[in-house]
């Protein structure tokens, strides 16, 4: 998904590092090769740096100036609503929901481009105070999620799976707005995407609600 | 043998004792695992040091041992075991999460890629970055 957009950036004090939260030893291999990419893509199996970040779901990005300062917190990185409109059975989108999704994506994409081309300067980054605003800030049910939720993934790698599923299901509970952690712990279905009924059963839960959180960002379809 | 995962780290401790939600360690393993370590001010890292309620000072240390569940949750911070306790996740508090992002410095972590070559962030100081989760599911 990035690979252009590294490719055309990367020789401008830029890089990109994709950090896969997954944790089924091997599962996010294939994809990686697929894509074949020549930006960092690690692998993050205690979903560490959502914890540190305030990641609650994929593609969510941080903006890091060349200080190491944050100049966009964690946010959906060009994500759009669209596939909520999905035909579910022929998995096709309408055309008008496609067109927005794909503008959310440009216009993403687009800020990025401009932020490291520009700098500072660029209209989409944050002053410190701005930056601040848009932190999430974690609750203790939230710090209390990231704990369960490592000590589930350590017993699944240790081959202890029935309890460790237990602990990520209390991850889940207590941070119910991390997709990231009900995704991680819900089973996959033949295409390898967590796309089964009970998904689209605790997406339909969220009613006038987003899945992804809203972008503060000029020209983001919303 | 325990397991003990802090943040970002994961350490055996061979002599680890268990006693229900206790996990007693000698006071250099506590160092050794968490950076903590008692002193006459209390249970201290740096220059921080939180008091012991006194009188509770045999809630916290016994025969020269710490119990670290113990002084994890007196810190405040959230801890949790395995049913056997072989395994214990020593967390930070939300709090302190909470400080070091609104500090707006970037957190650092190291991760392996898939070939197993370890990447740390600050390494790429210098550059501007874009960290952006995925995931196959």
């Amino acid at each position: 998904m990035w690979q252009t957009l590294y490719e055309e950036l990367r020789d401008r004090n830029f890089t990109l590092i994709a950090v896969a939260l997954d944790s089924r030893d091997g599962d996010a291999l294939p994809w990686i090769e697929a894509a074949n990419p020549t930006y960092p893509c690690l692998i993050d199996r205690e979903h560490r740096v959502a914890d540190l970040y305030g990641m609650v779901n994929v593609p969510e990005a941080v903006w890091i100036d060349e200080r190491g300062r944050v100049v966009r917190p964690a946010e959906p990185a060009g994500a759009y609503e669209g596939f909520r409109r999905m035909d579910r059975v022929k998995r096709e989108m309408p055309v008008d929901a496609a067109r927005i999704t794909a503008e959310a994506k440009a216009t993403y994409v687009n800020a990025v481009r401009d932020w490291v081309l520009n700098g500072m300067a660029s209209e989409h980054v944050f002053d410190a105070e701005r930056a601040r605003a848009h932190v999430r800030v974690p609750t203790d049910d939230v710090a209390r999620a990231h704990v369960a939720f490592r000590l589930g993934q350590e017993l699944i790698r240790r081959g202890q799976t029935e309890e460790g599923d237990r602990w990520l299901r209390d991850a889940s509970q207590l941070h119910p707005d991390s997709w990231c952690m009900w995704r991680q712990r819900a089973g996959v279905n033949e295409l390898g995407l967590a796309s089964q009924p009970d998904f689209w059963a605790r997406v339909d839960a969220l009613g006038a609600r987003k899945y992804y959180a809203p972008v503060d960002m000029k020209g983001m379809p919303q | 043998m325990v397991t003990i995962l802090t943040d970002g780290e994961t350490i055996e401790v061979p002599a680890g004792r268990v006693e229900g939600d206790r996990l007693w360690l000698s006071e250099a393993e506590l160092e050794n695992a968490t950076g903590w370590s008692t002193k006459k001010e209390g249970l201290c890292r740096g220059d921080v040091c939180v008091p012991i309620p006194p009188g509770r000072e045999r809630d916290f240390v016994r025969d020269g041992q710490v119990d670290v569940a113990a002084a994890w949750r007196h810190l405040g911070k959230p801890v949790v075991h395995s049913q056997d306790a072989s395994v214990w996740v020593l967390g930070e508090a939300a709090a302190e999460r909470a400080s070091a992002l609104q500090s707006l410095e970037a957190p650092n972590f190291t991760l392996p890629d898939r070939s197993g070559r370890m990447h740390s962030l600050s390494s790429y100081r210098g550059k501007k970055v874009m960290l952006v989760s995925w995931a196959s599911w």
